[in-house]
């Protein structure tokens, strides 16, 4: 994070909290009751103007409930909401808006097909003319340093560029807090630096901002106070820059962390149990793209990370070793040696693979089926959890059972639905089926997406533990810092192409960075679309 | 104040089973309402439309009968549409059922029971079973949408009987009429008791509703179908083909359909005619959705369904109501099913229109 930005941020801080004027916002002891579970029990919070405010906490912890409420897309229980000292009550998200609050979600809300200024002209509350618009967004962009094109079409636009778009729909509605649901994950460490300038920028000329995010890093980095919540209460309130990010961590789950070094430097002499020779494959989905000439070597004992943005060639590398997406060639994929290109995932499950692809609910999982059902989704062959053409409920259930127990899933047992599930909870129960299957190959693209920290780390120990007892693994990942810190080595996958593979210790950011941007890709030409469409997330 | 709907965030297990309830109730107060226009006293009419019927055991055995290829039809395309395979043309492949099993029967007036009505009724359900693999084919092959080509073919299924009838399979003893002869009886499906007209259909209906139940839930083949209608890209995941499945969907409801227009046809009619089938098709689309695509839902949605017909005949002898209210009925409940279905994922909120209320006004609303 650059220096002298920070000092600029600390220096126009306390001129913001100008005395006598209250906070701008204020929550005083906000309850929410869902069936069986208290998502927020008397979470109070204040935000001031000109503040950049830290959200922190597990996933279930309340966050995205307590923001729901804020945002005007849930509604309290119990407790009172103050805007400028003065009782609310945001009966939808529009009146939110209306008020001077802006969320950007995780997940953006955009028409690939449609141009910059069609799509934010399509997500305003109030019509307004076309050029008027055009005028509000050009001075935007200059003054908060957000470039952006209005003419040109989403799906040609990075994932940092469609973000703008959605922080741009914000800021035309003049809002005076803006809430940021983990920004920085689809971004490039580039990007996230200019991201955080905007935000500086934003905060300092009087937008609050709620800022919820697990890289902890990051909050370090920008937030001048945090509010930190676990299991539906405030459990601390800090300045983030004064705490280390472990001691963060320890509020967030209670819990003295075990300093971590996952890498375990395998011995690279061992037979590849997954290799990945000469595979080119046009991509199945329009937007999609076309993968070129990929080789890998994955040793049993090693994991292995491909950082990269989404949209470069991740969901067809996943889809084509899953075997979803048969290979031209049998011989491009190998697992143990043999060459599966051809066969369809339950062969390749048979061979010794285990695979989770990125989208929980509808791909890796499905989310009206009980857990149980999802634990017969991928297990079936490996656990012989069939019989005779019928489904073998008993020892199903017990698989399930085996999963909730041995990765600490929180829910009220195999027969609940996997979407009642938080987002964390459910992928630490995905990364158990597959994990207990105890595969030869493991597979896994964003294992941590929108994960929490909690959960994050119970997931690279038990992948580290798999590896170490022999097994190839082999990580898809936008986020950086777990690649680093869980992979012994790394290669960059742009615009379709897979970078050499080079050891973690000797890789640097800034030359990953590149490489992420393509920059350093051995293509000399590469066209918008197969570079930055991708499919849509 | 104005009426607004909330998403719930999930399903509210009350409204599926609630929301039949609630359509039922409706579409009886809304045809009330038809009767009183047309005339009629609106209670005594829904009284002769719902519950005269039931009164007499010939009432309750003729809506029996009438239920058994409601059924029938309705398990296969619950099983159909659980998998997201939009099956809509199951009246041609009722009528294609019957053909090909009546031309089995028609062509082997000598052979003896115990060999021709087993070999009608598999004639039956491979007619429909091929008539369905037309669909698959298309949609597989061509990628054209189920709904289209199944509807389409339906047609050309009742001008194909309409040929055979005025045609090559007239009964030549038919002074003229457009039928073929009466089936042999060899080839009729037997009552189960004797002079009541309930067939062997009407008890074969519900145990292979059963029988889909216990596929849809216990077995292997079951849980990649549903798989396959709730998350198409899971099913991927999991390795299940989805042209394996689409073509077994298809087949299984065709070949339903067929079992229920050969038993149609060898049972309470007899033969062949040009007007074999009042549209049971397209009443257990109804059927099938309103039985929330359970097999053993669909058996009590036949069941009500089945009523319809049989009170729209008492409504039209003792009420002079035309006989088009059957549809009507047929039509306003599927219309309120699907309205009331609304409940399932959102709630409805009274609301002032006021955007910013305070506090106290939307609590009390909440």
């Amino acid at each position: 994070m650059a220096g002298d930005r920070e000092v600029a941020f600390e220096a126009e801080a306390p001129a913001g909290r100008e005395p006598g004027t209250g906070p701008l916002l204020s929550l005083a002891g906000i309850v929410k009751q869902f069936p069986g579970c208290r998502a927020n029990d008397g979470i109070d919070l204040e935000i001031a103007e000109h503040e950049i405010h830290a959200l922190l906490g597990e996933n279930g912890a309340g966050k995205s409930t307590l923001v729901k409420i804020l945002y005007g897309v849930l509604r309290a229980d119990e407790g009172e909401i103050r805007w400028r000292g003065r009782p609310v009550a945001f009966s939808s998200p529009a009146a939110a808006r209306e008020r001077g609050i802006g969320m950007v979600f995780q997940h953006f809300s955009l028409f690939d097909s449609l141009t910059v200024a069609e799509n934010i002209a399509l997500g305003l509350d109030q019509p307004e003319s076309r050029r008027g618009l055009g005028n509000r967004i050009a001075e935007i962009s200059a003054r908060y340093g957000l470039p952006l094109d209005p003419h040109r079409v989403v799906h040609d636009l990075s994932v940092g560029e469609r973000q703008r778009i959605e922080i741009m729909r914000c800021l035309l509605q003049n809002p005076k807090l803006l809430i940021m649901d983990e920004p920085t994950s689809v971004l490039t460490p580039q990007e996230v630096e200019r991201l955080f300038a905007t935000l500086r920028r934003l905060a300092a000329e009087g937008c609050a901002i709620l800022y919820i995010s697990h890289k902890l890093e990051e909050v370090r980095a920008l937030c001048s106070r945090a509010t930190i919540l676990r299991l539906g209460r405030v459990v601390g309130r800090c300045a983030p820059a004064e705490k280390s990010a472990r001691e963060l961590a320890e509020m967030m789950i209670n819990a003295r962390l075990q300093p971590q070094n996952f890498a375990h430097r395998a011995a690279r002499e061992q037979p590849a149990r997954l290799e990945i020779a000469g595979l080119s494959q046009r991509s199945a989905h329009t937007f999609g793209t076309t993968l070129t000439d990929i080789s890998l070597r994955v040793a049993g004992g090693e994991i292995v990370g491909i950082a990269g943005i989404a949209g470069n060639g991740q969901a067809e590398l996943m889809e084509t070793l899953t075997g979803e997406q048969l290979s031209p060639q049998a011989e491009t994929i190998r697992l143990d040696g043999a060459a599966v290109g051809r066969l369809g995932p339950r062969e390749r499950r048979r061979r010794g693979g285990a695979f989770l692809p990125e989208e929980r609910n509808g791909h890796g999982a499905v989310g009206t089926m009980s857990l149980a059902e999802n634990a017969y989704l991928s297990g079936a062959v490996r656990k012989g959890l069939q019989r005779l053409g019928f489904v073998d409920r008993g020892r199903t259930r017990e698989f399930a059972l085996e999963i909730i127990a041995g990765f600490d899933v929180r829910t009220t047992g195999p027969d609940a639905e996997a979407r009642a599930l938080s987002g964390g909870n459910l992928q630490k129960f995905l990364v158990g089926r597959e994990v207990l299957q105890n595969p030869g190959i493991l597979v896994l693209n964003q294992p941590t997406w929108g994960v929490d920290a909690g959960a994050a780390a119970a997931i690279y120990t038990a992948i580290a533990a798999l590896a170490r007892a022999g097994a190839a693994v082999l990580v898809i990942s936008q986020d950086l810092d777990e690649i680093l810190m869980l992979c012994d080595r790394i290669a960059v996958l742009a615009a379709g192409r897979l970078s050499a593979p080079m050891p973690v210790g000797e890789a640097t950011i800034e030359h990953i960075g590149l490489l992420m941007g393509g920059s350093a890709a051995p293509s000399p030409a590469r066209d918008a679309q197969a570079a930055q469409g991708g499919t849509a997330r | 104040m104005m009426l607004r709907l909330e998403p719930r965030g999930e399903r509210a297990a009350l409204w599926v089973y609630g929301a039949p309830a609630l359509a039922l109730v409706c579409t009886v107060l809304i045809t009330g309402a038809i009767f009183a226009i047309l005339g009629a006293p609106p209670v005594k009419a829904i009284e002769t439309f719902l519950l005269s019927p039931l009164d007499t055991l010939a009432g309750v055995a003729s809506v029996l009968v009438r239920s058994a290829p409601l059924i029938l039809i309705g398990i296969g395309l619950a099983l159909c549409y659980r998998a997201s395979v939009w099956n809509i043309g199951a009246d041609g492949q009722f009528t294609v059922g019957a053909i090909t099993g009546g031309g089995i029967a028609l062509n082997f007036p000598h052979a003896p029971f115990a060999l021709l009505y087993p070999a009608v009724l598999v004639a039956g359900i491979a007619g429909g079973m091929a008539y369905a693999a037309i669909v698959a084919l298309l949609k597989l092959r061509f990628n054209a949408s189920e709904i289209l080509t199944s509807l389409m073919l339906t047609y050309i299924a009742q001008l194909l009987l309409v040929w055979l009838v005025t045609g090559p399979w007239r009964d030549p003893h038919g002074f003229g009429f457009p039928q073929s002869a009466m089936f042999p009886d060899a080839a009729t499906t037997p009552d189960v008791f004797p002079g009541t007209g309930i067939h062997l259909g009407c008890l074969l209906a519900p145990l292979l509703a059963l029988l889909v139940w216990l596929l849809m839930t216990r077995s292997t083949l079951g849980f990649q179908l549903r798989v396959l209608g709730a998350a198409p890209r899971a099913a991927r995941y999991g390795g299940f083909s989805q042209a394996r499945l689409t073509w077994i969907a298809l087949l299984v409801s065709g070949g339903l359909s067929g079992l229920a227009g050969i038993i149609e046809v060898t049972g309470p009619i007899g033969q062949l005619t040009t007007s074999i089938t009042p549209g049971y098709g397209f009443t257990a689309v109804i059927v099938a959705f309103l039985g929330r695509l359970h097999p053993v839902g669909v058996i009590f949605a036949g069941l009500l369904l089945a009523l319809s017909y049989r009170g729209g005949d008492a409504a039209q002898i003792s009420l002079g109501m035309p006989n088009a209210v059957t549809g009507i009925f047929q039509g306003i409940l599927l219309f309120c099913l699907l309205g009331a279905d609304v409940l399932i994922l959102y709630r409805v909120r009274l609301r002032r229109r006021a955007r910013l209320a305070p506090v106290a006004a939307t609590e009390r609303a909440s």
